[in-house]
């Protein structure tokens, strides 16, 4: 009776095995050859003796032009900061078919960016800049929301990203 | 109908005054459980747009309630629950008594700890939610009564060395019995595990809110709180596989298969603990390479958790087949399901699977990218911790509370109910949050107070959440009842042990398998570990940027 449960036990274990395999392979697949990347590292924001991080924030290249600007015939660059409880810019408008690179950071506490039924999904954290590139492929209204608690109204926390 | 129970082979029994001291540190987790899941009701309810936080006694927002409910459920039911049930099971496995003083000291480190947590909870000054991710700024004894929770672990883990060392003394030659195996690898793991949340608390949060610091590293903390944040998770997980490993094939009738493997699937866990940053795929300062490496990692972690899948399996085959169960799948029905023990544990397995499917999807990270703080999330955890664990200690209160108390369960049938009721509730609940998060509804959010007109699908989802929830709540109530009236109504009995498990192949005292058994070896490559993924990021950081203020408004 052991050596049989011996025997399937190995089998179960390779079987499963091989799914993990075949997992991480499709894994590797979709970044590679689709392009979805998690988000890295890009850089940070150091206050100097005696500034606020949100002074620092402004002076810092891109913080200091908040907004969209276009960067090539379909590419944009959308550039944000939190504060608790609010994203800036409020609203953008995009048209179909734009490659976005959303780049943010927070002034205060961990707040969370993340455009409902995308893959646009970061955290952000203080001092730190994330960023985050997606092609808007359907016209909509899609909610920009922090999904990271920062504080006693954080379910008002939201922008609205228009793409006509 | 009573549990099983089987007469103990050498006659042991706990002093009664070790017994008096674990009972009252499983009951500790049993009263927080009780608070918990009352936010917890709270808290679903709010998905389905029912506010009703503002008139719960002592909690004024719902981010307060939020916060008691995964510090109380998450962090202090499960550790007292395995500072006393972990302990016991060694001191049976090994037949000898623990030493008492460290065992006093552990039970009053963890009762002050949570009173100064849950102090500082309720007097609202640290609604920081249980990652109290800095610069969130809680009230200092918030941090303390933390800090000393998880040091109760740690004297426990004292008391486990320290009674392993003397058996060892007293028995030279001889592996260490399963049961007291498992507890102890499980403890050496955790040690490890949480030096990440003790660094972070102990050195930097506590004297920060007492003002030693003037501000926090925001990413070196959520660093070192998820250096401990996913091991956790095991330590959550492998008390409840001591009892599907070791004493849910004597509750069926069954018997484990293998020894050995039980001991290498604990090995596993022990040495694939640096896998944190998978809870930070989505975070800036951290490089793709590492966030790869540890994806890979966490495929890894699969699989111990496959081996117990098989080795439970088997033992519950072998229990339904001997009480006359055949076919492929008919064994499963002649398992003892009329045993409330059992049938809790085996409904806690059932989710265990989902829970495990939704667990390797959040592991994939490019699916992670879409619910990563959505209400995926805690869909997916609810059947993991919230029930493969949660309704598996209560299943096994079902025995443990008589064992302890000497006294007869109070009502079988109405375990039976309250295990049916969380574990149907938990599946719609489930539904609801993952449907929910797939459709981007965010956690963590008193939904039932957002300002924008809701995207379509959180609304069913929110709806089932409610629904599932309540259920999840009433079954809780049930269990609850159960054990109170245990407690203070149950008949007086005579229960000799605890329902301990035979293998079917024994330990081998020669060969590779008692090398199994030099955990100073183990611990080695455990480190090394953790050392190659977190000492060149930690490394990195240095000098470290004290400077982001603290922030209350919460
Ligand atoms: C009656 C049973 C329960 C119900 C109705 C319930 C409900 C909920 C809900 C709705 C949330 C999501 C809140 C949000 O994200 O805004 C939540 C979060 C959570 N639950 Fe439960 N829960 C129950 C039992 C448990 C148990 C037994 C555990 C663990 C042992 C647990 C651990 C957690 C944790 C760790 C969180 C995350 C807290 C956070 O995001 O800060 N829950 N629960
Ligand atoms: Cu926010
Ligand atoms: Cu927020």
């Amino acid at each position: 009776m052991n050596h049989e449960a011996e025997r399937y036990e190995r089998l179960f274990l390779i079987i499963s095995g091989l799914f993990l395999v075949g997992f991480l392979i499709v894994l590797a697949y979709t970044s590679i050859h689709m392009g979805v990347m998690l988000p890295g590292k890009v850089g940070v924001i150091e206050a100097k003796a005696g500034e606020s991080l949100a002074a620092a924030v402004f002076r810092t290249p891109p913080f200091d032009h908040l907004g969209v600007k276009k960067i090539g015939p379909d590419d944009y660059e959308a550039v944000y900061f939190a504060q608790a409880w609010a994203f800036f810019p409020r609203e953008i408008d995009l048209p179909v078919g734009a490659r976005v690179k959303f780049i943010a950071t927070s002034v205060d506490v961990t707040h969370g960016f993340f455009i409902a039924g995308t893959r646009v999904n970061m955290m952000l954290l203080p001092g730190q800049i994330s960023e985050e590139t997606y092609t808007f492929r359907k016209a909509g209204k899609y909610l920009l929301l922090c999904h990271e608690y920062c504080g006693l109204l954080h379910q008002t926390m939201h922008a609205w990203v228009i793409v006509k | 109908m009573t549990t099983p129970i089987v007469a103990a082979p050498d006659g042991f029994s706990l002093p009664d005054e070790q017994r008096r001291l674990i009972k009252w540190t499983v009951y500790l987790g049993f009263i927080v459980l009780a608070v918990g899941v009352l936010n917890g009701l709270d808290q679903a309810l709010n998905y389905a747009h029912i506010d009703i936080f503002r008139f719960f006694p002592g909690m004024r927002t719902y981010y307060q309630g939020l916060t008691a409910h995964g510090v109380f459920n998450a962090i202090i039911m499960t550790f007292a629950f395995a500072n006393g049930f972990v302990a016991m099971a060694v001191a049976r496995g090994l037949g000898m008594k623990l030493n008492h003083g460290l065992l006093a000291a552990s039970f009053w480190t963890i009762l002050v700890g949570t009173l100064l947590t849950a102090g500082a909870i309720v007097n609202g000054t640290a609604s920081v939610l249980y990652t109290f991710y800095p610069p969130l700024e809680a009230s200092w004894p918030f941090y303390l009564g933390l800090a000393l929770v998880v040091i109760s672990t740690w004297i426990t883990s004292a008391n486990l060395f320290v009674t392993l060392a003397k058996f060892r003394r007293e028995h030279p030659g001889q592996r260490i019995p399963l049961l007291a195996y498992m507890g102890v690898v499980t403890y050496v793991f955790w040690d490890i595990s949480s030096l990440g949340i003790v660094v972070e608390v102990v050195v930097f949060l506590l004297p920060w809110s007492l003002g030693l610091w003037h501000g926090a590293d925001p990413l070196v903390d959520r660093t070192l709180f998820w250096f401990t944040g996913h091991p956790i998770v095991y330590f959550w997980l492998l008390p409840i596989y001591m009892s599907w490993y070791g004493m849910i094939p004597r509750q069926v009738g069954g018997a484990l298969f293998s020894d050995s493997v039980v001991r290498i699937s604990f090995l596993l866990f022990l040495i694939i603990i640096p896998i944190g940053f998978h809870h930070q795929f989505v975070d800036p300062g951290v490089s793709r390479e590492l966030k790869y490496a540890v994806a890979v990692l966490t495929f890894a972690v699969f699989v111990p958790s496959l081996m117990t899948a098989f080795s439970v399996m088997y033992a519950l085959e072998i229990g339904g087949r001997r009480a006359g169960g055949n076919g492929l799948i008919g064994w499963f029905f002649r398992i003892p399901w009329k045993d409330p023990s059992v049938c809790a544990q085996v409904l806690a397995m059932l989710a265990f699977m989902l829970g495990g499917i939704t667990g390797l999807m959040n592991a994939s990270y490019t699916m992670n990218l879409e619910i990563h703080n959505t209400t995926f999330v805690p869909g997916h955890f609810h059947l993991t911790v919230g029930t493969a664990v949660a309704l598996s200690i209560m299943g096994i209160a079902y025995w443990l509370v008589p064992y302890l108390e000497q006294k007869e369960l109070w009502s079988a049938k109405a375990g039976l109910v309250s295990s049916w009721l969380y574990f149907i509730g938990v599946l719609i609940f489930a539904r609801g949050m993952i449907s929910g998060g797939l459709a981007g509804m965010p956690r963590r959010t008193a939904i039932s107070l957002v300002p924008y007109a809701e995207p379509p699908g959180w609304r069913l989802a929110g709806i089932l959440v409610g629904v599932g929830g309540s259920l999840m709540f009433i079954g809780a109530v049930l269990f609850f009842v159960v054990i109170a009236m245990t407690v203070l109504a149950g008949k007086r009995t005579e229960i000799a042990d605890i329902p301990y498990s035979v293998t079917l192949v024994t330990p081998q005292t020669s060969g590779w398998e008692p090398g199994l058994d030099r955990l100073r070896y183990w611990i080695v490559a455990s480190v090394l570990l953790c050392v190659i993924i977190y000492g060149p990021f930690l490394a990195s950081q240095f000098p470290l940027q004290l400077n982001v203020p603290g922030f209350r408004a919460f």
